[in-house]
C-alpha cells in the first residue's frame, strides 16, 4: 500500500502535519460549496482546520495568452468569460484599456449606457452571490427569490446585448447597439420594484438569527491582512478600507452622480454581506440617476476603430470595479494588430488569497461561510 | 394488558395484521411524503414541483423510486462490505417496531403495550447506529465526519427529548400511548399541548434534530461536507436512507400528536383521520422550516442542547413534578 | 440580569425565526412563475441574439445581399464562418484571333457560407462589421442535437428555406383576405 504513490503533486506537497491524528481532505475540485472547481486541501483536526491550501487552475483558460494572439476587437468576447456574473465590467476594463491607450474619445451617451448597464449587471451578480451564500448556509428558498429578480435583469440586459450571461456589449468608442424605449422602461420600472424586494430579503435572511449567528464575527479580515495580500471589493470594503476604483480613480462619469461607497469596520462575513446588499442600492441609486439625466447623441463614437485597426505603441493600465473588486488591465502594444502583452488583474485572485490565512482555526462549517463571503468566481480566479 | 399470561392469539393476529399494515402505511406515506416535499419546496419557491408524472405529478416519487431501484448498487474500494449494506437496512427496519405501540385510533393499534413509550424510545436510538455505521463503514472521510456529527448530535438530542416526554409521562402517570390519548380531552384547550407548551416546543426541536431535519440537518450538510453519511450510497442504499428519513418524520410526528394533540381526537367525529391530519400539518411545518431557513452550525447546535434545552427542559420537569 | 438579557436575545431570535416563516409562507400562497417549457415558451425572444443567418436581397429574398467581401470570417475570433467564392469569370481564351469578350461581371454572392455554431461566441462583430448588412442574428433559442455535426449550418439553404416559407405563407395571405400576413414565416 505504502508504495504506491497515492494522491496528485499538490497532496504530496501538503506536508503532514506535527501530530498524527488530523485528517488530510481534499475539500473540491468537486465539493457543492466550491461553486465550480476550486479545491482547497485541508487539514483537519475533529472540524477544526488546522491549515489549508487552496489550489487554483482547474479551469485555467489562457485567456492572458489568447490576448496576444487575437486582434484587438476580437479579444472582445474573451472578456466576457473571465467573469461571467460581472462581464460587463470586464466589457468595460478592456476597451477602456484600449481607448486610453488609443486616445479613443466616448460619447455622451455611451458613457451613460455603460454606467447603466454595468451597474445593472453589477446587481445581478450580487443577487446570485446573495443567494449563493445562503445556499452555502443551509437555506435553499432564497436563491430563488434572488433569481427571480436577476431573472428580470437578465430580461432587461438581454434587450440591448442579446444575450443573457456572457455579455459582449462593449466596443471600442462605445457599444454595440443604443438602449431602446422598451429597456429604459423597463428599468425605470425595475429600480423601485427591486427596492421593494430588498425588505423581503431583510425579513428572510439578513435578520434571521440563525444565519447572523453563522456570519457575525466569522472569518475576520484584518485591514492589513487585505492590504498585504491586495483584497479589493466588498472584501476590502467589509474590513474598513474605503477604496472603491469608481471613487478612487473615477473613470468615466462616476464622478458626477450622488453615490455614497458603503464601508464597514467589522471585517467579518457579515460585513461583507451587509457591503453587498448596501451596494445594491447604491447601484439602484446610480442607475436612477443616469436614467433621469441621460443624453441623447451616438452610441458609439464616429471614428470608432474597424476590425483591423491597430494602436499606437505604448502601454496602459485601466481598472474599473467590478462586482468582486478592483479589475485591471495592464496593455502593452507595439503598434501591431494584435497586442503584445495582456495582463489581467482578477480580483478573486487576491481574494481568495486572504482565504488560506483567515481560516486557520476555524471550523469546516465556518470555512465554508468565509469562502462563501469571498464572491469568488473561479473561471475569473483562473482566467 | 395480559402480561403475565401467555399472549393470546388474537393479539399475535394483531401484531402480523399490523406489520403488514405499517409496511403498506409507511410506504405509501413516505412517497406521498417526498412528493408533498418536493411540491410544497416548489410552491414557496413559486415553481410548480414535480407536475409531469401523473396527475399533479403524483406518480413522481413512485417513478423516481423504480428509478433507484434499477440502479446500479456501487460500492467504495476498502468499504466494509457487511456493514455499508447492513446501514441503510438498519435505518429502515427499526421504523416498523416503533410504528407499532402508536395508537391511530381507538381501536386502531397493532400493539397495545404498557411501556409503548420506552419502546418508541428504546428504538428510536437505532436509527443513529446506523448513520453511525454507514458513514463509518464507507471509507470516505466525509462520510466519517458526517458520522461523527450524527452520532453526537442524536445523542445529545436524546436527553431533552426524553425530559419532554417524561414531563408528560409524570403528568399522565402512564407511558401507555393509548391512555396518554385518552388522558387528553377532544378539544384543543384540552391538549397536553396546552399544560405543556414548553415541553411541547423541545419536543419538537428535538425531533427536528433527531430526524435530521433542517435546520438541525448537519450529518448530511450538503454544502459542507457534500452528502455527509450516505456520500458513497448508490441505488437503493440512497433510497432506503430516504425513505428512513420519511418514516422517521411520521414516527416523530405521530408521538407528538399523541402526546401533545390529543391523539386521534379531535371536536367533531374522533377517529384515525384526525390523527392523520394531525400528523401531517406537523410534517408540514417541518418542511416549512427546512425551506425556510439557513443550517446551523455544529458547536451551535450542540450549545442550544446543552445551554438550553436541558436545563430548561430539567426545569419544566421539576415544575411538572412539583404541581403533581 | 445577564441571564435576562439571553432570555430577551433569545426571544428576539425565535421571532426573526418567525418573521422568516411569514415571508416563505406568503410566497407559498403566491402564484407561481416558471414557465413550463415545452407547452409555454417565455415572451422575449425576439431579443435574444442566436446564431447568425444570412439577409436575403429585398427583390430577391432567396439571395443573400453578401458581397463576399470576407470580412465576417475575417473577424471572426472563433474562425467558425467559411464562405465559399464562385471562381472568378474565365477570361475567354484570346487564341482564335477573336478580341476579348467584354469581362463576365464576376459573381459576388457566396457559392456556399458555412457557420460552425460550436465554436461561434456571439459576440456579434461579423453583423456589426458587415458592409452590406447581409447577416443578422436569428432568434433560435431551443436548439439541441446528439452531434457536433448538428450545429453546423448551411446559410444559403437556410436563406433559401426561409424565402420559401415566406412566399408560401404569402400566397394563401393574398387568396384568403382575413389572413394574417407573415404568420408561419419560420
Ligand atoms: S457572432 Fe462572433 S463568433 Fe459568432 S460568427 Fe459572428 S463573429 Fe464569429
Ligand atoms: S461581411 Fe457581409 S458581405 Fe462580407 S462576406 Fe460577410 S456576410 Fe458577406
Amino acid at each position: 500500500m505504502s508504495e504506491i504513490q497515492t494522491g496528485d503533486y499538490y497532496t504530496r506537497h501538503f506536508s503532514p502535519g506535527p501530530s498524527d491524528d488530523t485528517l488530510i481532505i481534499n475539500m473540491g475540485p468537486q465539493h457543492p460549496s466550491t461553486h465550480g472547481v476550486l479545491r482547497i486541501i485541508v487539514e483537519l483536526d475533529g472540524e477544526y482546520i488546522l491549515r489549508c491550501e487552496p489550489v487554483l487552475g482547474y479551469v485555467h483558460r489562457m485567456h492572458e495568452h489568447m490576448g496576444e494572439t487575437k486582434s484587438y476587437t476580437q479579444y472582445l468576447p474573451n472578456m466576457g468569460r473571465v467573469d461571467y456574473l460581472h462581464a460587463l465590467a470586464w466589457n468595460w476594463a478592456w476597451c477602456g484599456a484600449v481607448e486610453k491607450l488609443a486616445g479613443i474619445e466616448v460619447p455622451e451617451r455611451a458613457q451613460y449606457i455603460r454606467v447603466l448597464t454595468t451597474e445593472l449587471n453589477r446587481i445581478s451578480s450580487h443577487l446570485l452571490w446573495w443567494g449563493a451564500y445562503i445556499l452555502d448556509l443551509g437555506a435553499f428558498s432564497p436563491i430563488l427569490y434572488a433569481f427571480q429578480d436577476r431573472e428580470i435583469i437578465m430580461d432587461l440586459l438581454q434587450i440591448p446585448t442579446g444575450s443573457r450571461l456572457t455579455y459582449c456589449y462593449f466596443r471600442f468608442g462605445g457599444v454595440s447597439a443604443d438602449l431602446s424605449d422598451a429597456f429604459l422602461a423597463g428599468l425605470k420600472d425595475f429600480v423601485p420594484y427591486l427596492r421593494g424586494r430588498l425588505p423581503m430579503y431583510r425579513d428572510l435572511v439578513t435578520d434571521n438569527v440563525i444565519l447572523r449567528k453563522r456570519c457575525e464575527g466569522i472569518g475576520h479580515f484584518s485591514p492589513e491582512l487585505c492590504r498585504r495580500y491586495g483584497a479589493t471589493g466588498p472584501v476590502a470594503r467589509g474590513s474598513g478600507i474605503d477604496y472603491d476604483v469608481r471613487r478612487a480613480e473615477p473613470y468615466s462619469i462616476y464622478d458626477r452622480f450622488d453615490w455614497e461607497v458603503p464601508v464597514l469596520e467589522a471585517g467579518d462575513a457579515m460585513s461583507r454581506y451587509l457591503i453587498r446588499l448596501a451596494e445594491i442600492e447604491q447601484s439602484l441609486k446610480i442607475i436612477e440617476q443616469a436614467l433621469a439625466t441621460i443624453p441623447s447623441g451616438d452610441f458609439i463614437a464616429k471614428g470608432a476603430p474597424k476590425p483591423k485597426w491597430a494602436p499606437p505603441r505604448g502601454e496602459t493600465y485601466f481598472a474599473v470595479e467590478g462586482a468582486r473588486g478592483k479589475i485591471g488591465v495592464w496593455l502593452v502594444s507595439d503598434g501591431t494588430k494584435t497586442p503584445y502583452r495582456v495582463k489581467l488583474r482578477a480580483p478573486g485572485y487576491c481574494n481568495l488569497s486572504l482565504f488560506a490565512e483567515a481560516a486557520q482555526g476555524v471550523l469546516l462549517a465556518d470555512a465554508v461561510s468565509i469562502l462563501g463571503s469571498l464572491d469568488l468566481v473561479i473561471p475569473e480566479i483562473d482566467r | 394488558m395480559l402480561q403475565t399470561e401467555i399472549i393470546v392469539p388474537a393479539e399475535l393476529v394483531r401484531l402480523v395484521l399490523g406489520i403488514v399494515a405499517l409496511a403498506a402505511f409507511v410506504g405509501a406515506n413516505a412517497i406521498v411524503l417526498v412528493w408533498l416535499e418536493r411540491k410544497v419546496a416548489g410552491h414557496i419557491q413559486r415553481r410548480p414541483g414535480p407536475f409531469e408524472v401523473g396527475p399533479y405529478g403524483l406518480l413522481q416519487t413512485a417513478a423516481d423510486a423504480a428509478k433507484l431501484i434499477g440502479k446500479q448498487l456501487t460500492m467504495p474500494a476498502g468499504a466494509d462490505a457487511f456493514l455499508f449494506w447492513l446501514a441503510p437496512i438498519l435505518a429502515f427496519l427499526p421504523v416498523f417496531v416503533l410504528f407499532m405501540p402508536i395508537p391511530f385510533g381507538e381501536n386502531l393499534y397493532s400493539l397495545d403495550m404498557d411501556l409503548g413509550l420506552v419502546l418508541i424510545l428504546a428504538y428510536a436510538g437505532f436509527g443513529v447506529l446506523s448513520l453511525c455505521l454507514a458513514g463509518w463503514s464507507s471509507h470516505n472521510k466525509w462520510g466519517l465526519l458526517g458520522a461523527a456529527r450524527a452520532v453526537s448530535q442524536s445523542v445529545a438530542y436524546e436527553i431533552p427529548l426524553l425530559l419532554a416526554v417524561l414531563a408528560i409521562a409524570f403528568m399522565t402517570g402512564s407511558f401507555n400511548l393509548q391512555a396518554i390519548t385518552e388522558g387528553q380531552g377532544p378539544w384543543p384547550w384540552q391538549w397536553n399541548v396546552a399544560v405543556q407548551p414548553l415541553a411541547f416546543f423541545i419536543y419538537f426541536a428535538c425531533a427536528l434534530a433527531e430526524t435530521n431535519r433542517a435546520p438541525f440537518d448537519l450529518p448530511e450538510a450538503e454544502s459542507e461536507l457534500t452528502a455527509g453519511f450516505h456520500t458513497e450510497y448508490s441505488g437503493m442504499g440512497f433510497g432506503l436512507f430516504f425513505l428512513a428519513e420519511y418514516a422517521n418524520m411520521i414516527v416523530v410526528s405521530s408521538v407528538a400528536t399523541v402526546l401533545f394533540l390529543g391523539g386521534w381526537q379531535g371536536p367533531v367525529f374522533s377517529g384515525w383521520w384526525w390523527f392523520l391530519a394531525k400528523v401531517y400539518a406537523l410534517i408540514l411545518a417541518m418542511m416549512w422550516f427546512r425551506w425556510t431557513y439557513p443550517r446551523v452550525r455544529f458547536d451551535q447546535l450542540l450549545n442550544l442542547n446543552w445551554k438550553w434545552f436541558i436545563p430548561l427542559g430539567l426545569a419544566n420537569l421539576l415544575v411538572t413534578v412539583a404541581v403533581v | 440580569m445577564t441571564l435576562f438579557k439571553e432570555f430577551q436575545s433569545a426571544l428576539k431570535g425565535l421571532w426573526s425565526l418567525a418573521v422568516g416563516l411569514k415571508v416563505t409562507g406568503r410566497e407559498f400562497a403566491r402564484p407561481q412563475l416558471t414557465v413550463h417549457y415545452p407547452r409555454k415558451v417565455v415572451d422575449n425572444i425576439v431579443t435574444y441574439r442566436g446564431h447568425i443567418e444570412l439577409v436575403g436581397k429585398p427583390k430577391e429574398p432567396a439571395v443573400p445581399k453578401c458581397i463576399t467581401c470576407m470580412m465576417c470570417a475575417t473577424v471572426c475570433p472563433s474562425g467558425c464562418i467559411s464562405i465559399k467564392k464562385f471562381p472568378p469569370p474565365k477570361v475567354a481564351p484570346a487564341a482564335e484571333g477573336e478580341e476579348a469578350k467584354p469581362k463576365a461581371k464576376p459573381v459576388k454572392t457566396p457559392k456556399a457560407f458555412n457557420l460552425n455554431y460550436n465554436t461561434c461566441s456571439l459576440c456579434g462583430l461579423c453583423v456589426q462589421n458587415c458592409p452590406v448588412d447581409s447577416l443578422r442574428f436569428s432568434t433560435d433559442v431551443y436548439l439541441a442535437g446528439v452531434s457536433r455535426a448538428d450545429f453546423e449550418y448551411d446559410l444559403m439553404a437556410r436563406l433559401a428555406a426561409q424565402a420559401e416559407a415566406v412566399a408560401k405563407a404569402k400566397a394563401p395571405a393574398e387568396a384568403t383576405a382575413g389572413a394574417k400576413p407573415g404568420e408561419g414565416g419560420e
